[in-house]
């Protein structure tokens, strides 16, 4: 595994036309001891990272017993597997996980293709009303979860779109995402003026140019936008919560979670091996498009 | 008199060519709010009425969504100012936000600084494993860590094995260690991703001034004291307004850790407001909104005085 460097533009360094003088270096034995020193101190410190994820798979492979009696010793005896049956059939993560990936593609596919459409209008062009809707979204950039929930429940419930998975993809997917929004709409800026000029030569409409020309341009800001709303909505949990109260079988993985812990209060193998389950999806997409996550992470600081 | 006339009639030709412009203009543009259909529908419904609608919901007297509420002026207001509860939530928040974000924020650019040194080694590798708990789900690794912090889970019998304690602290389940327990978990999730913030600030300090500090002679100390940390200012007050929102945001994590408990001792504003909302036999809809507006304000407050720190901040780099 490896995570890369953030691309962060670096400002132009004049290429030097003659050597620079050595530069004073410290000892070369001191210096090999501060840097072992340092790899020391954060192997320390990343062994605490890690510890809680090693413990998890440990649990959900140990049976109850070699769990609370035995001591430290991560490695089971014998894989318990059943723990993972009994959480995936017994305990409903099949439903949940499904219900996961549909809320999650969905609202993904939501989120892309509004921000998209919008980004690009608000990039490129100049018509009445932009400046507004620009300082709305400023405005409510940094509106806590907390403080919207009654209200988009309220919502949600009056269009009868409480307990239903599309409920869930739109109030995870419609509002917010300025920052998804924005990333567009800097990446259609930069694209040259000509793209349109030729697409209207070869008779193509608004739409067609959209999404025949530009939408497929846009692919690294796609992957980024896709990336986060990827991470926001599988982790989603307050939303999800109050949306499925009343429908157990339509929780995504993070709530049912709740309820199969409120059932099996004593299944602790259970319920670790259904929190792996519900976390390695995630581990998965990460491990593969890591040096995605760290630009759009790094990204968010730049703006 | 005829030039009256003139100008009354020049005046409404402009007018009705202004309004003619407009339709022409209209007419081309209408594919552009078409795109725009989307975004307007879906923020208008799921963001901004919410932030207005929450204000009217804060005046009424509303026990649930199948009924209607009705008005009762700022009775809800006032019962908030007196509801001791309301303010022990407020003060934790605030207690999270005191502790939680110095130790995020710092402990990000430590990580980050030595992750950005050529001299360490297995970089790369460490700062994967330091964003894991990032991509992880906040209420799974919520209820991971009341097994983990269990006073017969893993942290106690590591600790109590070395001698570090002489009797096991459930640390979650003590009012008097469960809130800093929380605390310390959401550094553990998060602090990846501000050392990620971090390093990319810190690749925006140009290679040559290091150089020619080593040149006058600077050791580590005062490269980082001189060059770094005056650098990184500006990115100070972004990281910091990110991580302050985040620590706001915080109700996955407690809900699953503590619910708030035990007796409130961990209870933050978002749980305080899901609990008289969604918990209770009798939801209070109308005083849950009062709470969530004045919640709101608090950190509206905070964005504005950080949006404020940042535009000084700016204004002195531009002038020095």
């Amino acid at each position: 595994m490896s995570l890369s460097e953030p691309t962060v533009r670096q400002r132009p360094t004049a290429a030097p036309d003659t050597a620079p003088p050595r530069p004073r270096r410290r000892p070369i034995a001191r210096r090999r001891v501060t840097t072992w020193l340092l790899t020391a101190g954060l192997t320390v410190m990343c062994l605490i990272w890690v510890y809680p994820f090693a413990w998890l798979i440990s649990a959900s492979l140990k049976t109850p017993l070699e769990l609370f009696g035995k001591g430290l010793n991560l490695v089971p005896d014998e894989p318990q597997w059943e723990n993972y049956v009994r959480a995936w059939t017994d305990g409903g993560f099949s439903t949940y996980m499904v219900n996961s990936i549909i809320v999650t593609v969905g609202s993904v596919a939501l989120v892309i293709l509004r921000s998209a459409l919008a980004g690009y209008v608000l990039g490129r062009f100049d018509f009445v009303g932009r400046k507004l809707i620009i300082g709305i979204m400023v405005v409510t950039f940094f509106l806590p979860e907390g403080y919207t929930i009654i209200a988009v429940t309220q919502i949600t419930d009056s269009m009868g779109l409480l307990n239903t998975h599309l409920g869930m993809i739109l109030g995870l997917g419609a509002g917010g995402h300025v920052p998804a929004l924005l990333l567009y709409a800097a990446y259609f800026r930069s694209l040259p003026k000509e793209l349109e000029e030729s697409a209207k030569v070869d008779g193509a409409g608004h739409f067609r140019t959209f999404f025949r020309i530009m939408l497929p341009l846009s692919m690294p800001v796609t992957a980024t936008v896709g990336l986060l709303q990827f991470l926001t909505a599988w982790n989603a949990f307050l939303l999800p919560l109050v949306f499925t109260l009343s429908q157990p079988d339509l929780r995504p993985l993070a709530v049912g979670m709740v309820g199969f812990v409120s059932q099996n209060y004593t299944d602790h193998t259970g319920m670790a091996a259904a929190a792996v389950i519900s976390l390695t999806p995630l581990v998965i997409v990460f491990i593969l498009l890591q040096r995605h996550f760290v630009n759009a992470v790094a990204g968010a600081v730049k703006q | 008199m005829p030039e009256v006339s003139q100008t009354a009639a020049a005046s409404r030709t402009a007018r009705r060519s202004d309004r003619d412009r407009w339709w022409r203009r209209m007419r081309r543009d209408w594919w552009i709010y078409l795109f725009l259909l989307p975004t307007i529908v879906g923020y208008g419904l799921y963001t901004v009425y919410p932030l207005v609608a929450s204000w009217w919901y804060s005046f009424l007297d509303w026990p649930g969504f199948a009924q209607r509420g009705t008005f009762i002026g700022l009775e809800n207001y006032e019962r908030l100012i007196s509801d001791e509860l309301f303010w022990n939530a407020f003060t934790n928040s605030f207690i999270f936000l005191l502790i939680g974000l110095p130790l995020r924020v710092g402990l990000g650019l430590v990580l980050a600084y030595l992750l950005s040194r050529k001299a360490v080694k297995f970089r790369t590798g460490f700062r994967t494993l330091f964003f894991l708990p990032v991509v992880t789900t906040g209420a799974i690794i919520g209820m991971v860590y009341t097994l983990v912090l269990d006073s017969t889970g893993p942290v106690n019998r590591i600790l109590t094995g070395v001698g570090i304690l002489d009797q096991p602290i459930d640390f979650l389940g003590d009012p008097d260690t469960s809130l800093f327990a929380a605390i310390g978990v959401w550094v553990w999730k998060w602090v990846g991703i501000t050392m990620i913030y971090w390093l990319a600030a810190l690749q925006t300090i140009p290679q040559e001034l290091y150089e020619a500090a080593q040149l006058d002679g600077a050791n580590a100390w005062q490269e980082f004291r001189r060059i770094t940390l005056p650098m990184l200012v500006p990115f100070l007050i972004i990281i910091t307004l990110i991580d302050a929102v985040a620590a706001f945001n915080v109700f996955d994590l407690i809900q699953t850790m503590t619910a708030g408990g035990p007796t409130f001792s961990s209870e933050v504003i978002e749980i305080f407001i899901y609990r008289t909302a969604f918990e209770t036999t009798v939801p209070q809809l109308g005083y849950a909104s009062a709470a969530a507006v004045l919640f709101g304000l608090a950190a509206a407050v905070i964005a504005v005085v950080q949006g404020l720190g940042a535009a000084a901040a700016r204004k002195r780099m531009v002038r020095s």
